[in-house]
């Protein structure tokens, strides 16, 4: 468990970097977690190239979720939109460095599913962006 | 272990050796503290056994079978239905019906009773505390016949506004359905007083019996409600089967809910004459098992007692809720101990319940994060999600130190 808690991860969640809106922005998306009530709310900027050049993530939740967004954003800048719709449930878990059992893998995975049903443009973020 | 409790007759070591799952280990050195049984609680053996012995000995379908264990089966069956009629003091064991859980109850009334009762324009009063199950199906039934729900607010010290209940009263509510106590602050509710309330304005009371049938000594009988609902899963029994217990008159007019095997006197092409209660909600073949370790969960909370299970519960409670204000940072949500059953709801300043629960899952304490299935009640307190712990016969003052003591290592994590 102190892996799970990690500092990267208890730090991000205190002291996030990429907390925030952007206004304007080319991307908006947000949605809940049911099971939890965790909610991410995710801008994205991008260039004429459709590369991210600035990224904002807001909401509440759980260290991982909330840690996971922060990590997320910083992952995506300089990124292609193309890039980012290929990012899966392994690229969040390389970036986390952790093993997670389902319940607290939808909290891992959700602003991973904010991020892609935004950049594909979706009505509505299923977990078949994340599987 | 702790010294026994000396304030009562419940001797929680002995209790606890009836439960098997209590003996395990989550991982290596670490034994389990299980602190949910307001989600469910853990089975003793007997009702295992029970379940067992019904499967290696007696199992058959049950009702029309003339062959020995088709008889076995339907007596174990009714005598289960039985005990659980004297266990809520219910006047006869046609009134007690066998469902899935609270939730299947619940809907029973609001798609049976509620069809064919309710017009457009008539009021439901509920609270602002229901869990989803006491909510959502009155939802889809105002959606449906577009009916008015109205709310009892929950006040700031967690217990109900009865002044505003009054008030309500007084728009002529066809219903009235609350829960006996709340799975999030623990909140016992005056039943007895509100059901007379209820009836005085001519209102049908259902109430959810999910966290008070468990946990203390219900009578239908003296509370008097036309409805009430449980499930044998949070009383030690087994998970897949409820109760709905009804008032005979109300339940002889209802019309069936499913349709099927069982629940017919008469069936011919194109009409059927529908069986007696409570067979008449009973359609296809039922849970027979689970009606058996139901029966037996309910001889062995008798042998223990209620009155003991409560005061067991008050004492627990009021040790946790006292240690837990120790711990910087945790603000518990709900009444006073006098006011409510052995449901503590809590935060953490700065700590998401997930996390509370992840670090107190290392040190093998069960708790439960998240909304409890009532949403509502979290929003208008502000509060995306609680952490709750929460007790039931078999949980000892050592398990609290044990939770704090990982509420401690929480502290220590999140600084």
């Amino acid at each position: 468990m102190d892996d799970l808690y990690r500092e990267v991860i208890v730090d991000r969640y205190k002291n996030p970097i990429y907390r925030g809106t952007l206004d304007p922005h080319d991307i908006s998306f947000e949605d809940d977690n049911p099971l939890c009530g965790d909610h991410i709310r995710i801008d994205v900027r991008v260039d004429a190239n459709n590369i991210v050049t600035d990224a904002r993530f807001d909401g509440h939740g759980c260290a991982i979720s909330q840690a996971s967004a922060d990590l997320l954003m910083e992952t995506i800048l300089g990124k292609s939109l193309d890039e980012v719709k290929e990012l899966t449930k392994d690229d969040i878990l390389d970036m986390l460095g952790l093993e997670l059992g389902p319940v607290r893998l939808k909290c891992a995975l959700l602003s991973l599913k904010v991020l892609k049903a935004g950049a594909y443009g979706l009505g509505e973020a299923s977990d078949d962006l994340v599987e | 272990m702790e010294p026994r409790t000396k304030n009562h007759t419940l001797d929680v070591n002995r209790i606890r050796a009836d439960f098997p799952i209590l003996d395990r280990f989550v991982r290596p050195g670490v034994p389990l503290v299980y602190l949910d049984s307001t989600a469910t609680s853990q089975k003793p053996l007997v009702v295992i056994e029970a379940m067992d012995d019904y499967y290696r000995r007696h199992n058959a379908n049950i009702h029309r079978g003339i062959h020995t264990l088709a008889e076995e089966a339907t007596a174990a069956y009714e005598e289960a239905r039985r005990k659980i009629t004297a266990f809520i003091g219910a006047p006869s064991s046609r009134q007690v019906i066998y469902t899935r859980n609270t939730t299947e109850s619940i809907n029973l009334v609001a798609a049976a009773w509620g069809r064919a009762n309710l017009k457009l324009g008539d009021m439901i009063i509920l609270t602002e505390m229901e869990h989803h199950s006491n909510l959502v199906p009155w939802q889809m039934l105002a959606n449906e016949l577009s009916l008015r729900l109205e709310f009892i607010p929950v006040r700031e010290d967690g217990l109900l506004d009865l002044d505003e209940y009054r008030q309500l009263l007084q728009q002529s509510p066809k219903l009235v359905a609350f829960t006996h106590m709340s799975n999030v602050l623990g909140t016992i509710t005056p039943a007895k007083e509100m059901t007379a309330l209820a009836h005085q304005a001519g209102a049908v009371v259902l109430i959810d019996g999910a966290q008070s049938v468990p946990h203390f000594s219900v009578d239908v009988t003296d509370i008097d409600p036309d409805f009430m609902a449980f499930s044998a899963h949070k009383m030690c029994g087994p998970t897949g089967i409820g109760v709905l217990y009804g008032r005979k008159e109300i339940l002889e007019k209802m019309p069936p809910y499913m349709g099927g095997g069982d629940m017919i006197k008469r069936v011919h092409l194109r009409s059927f004459a529908p069986n007696d209660i409570p067979h008449k909600f009973e359609a296809g073949t039922p849970a027979i098992a689970e009606a058996v370790g139901f029966g037996a969960a309910v001889d062995y909370l008798q042998s223990v007692g209620m009155d003991a299970i409560h005061a067991h519960e008050q004492e627990i409670t009021a040790y946790a809720v006292e240690r837990l204000e120790e711990v910087p940072g945790v603000d518990i949500f709900g009444p006073k101990t006098e006011y409510k059953g052995g449901v503590i709801s809590f935060t953490f300043a700065g700590v998401h319940p997930h996390d509370i629960s992840q670090i107190l899952d290392q040190g093998g304490v069960a708790i439960r994060a998240g909304h409890h299935c009532a949403m509502p009640l979290h929003e208008k307190f502000n509060l995306p999600a609680t952490a709750r712990a929460s007790f039931y016969l078999y949980n000892t003052r050592s398990e609290v130190d044990r939770m704090v003591e990982a509420l401690y290592k929480v502290k220590e994590i999140f600084g």
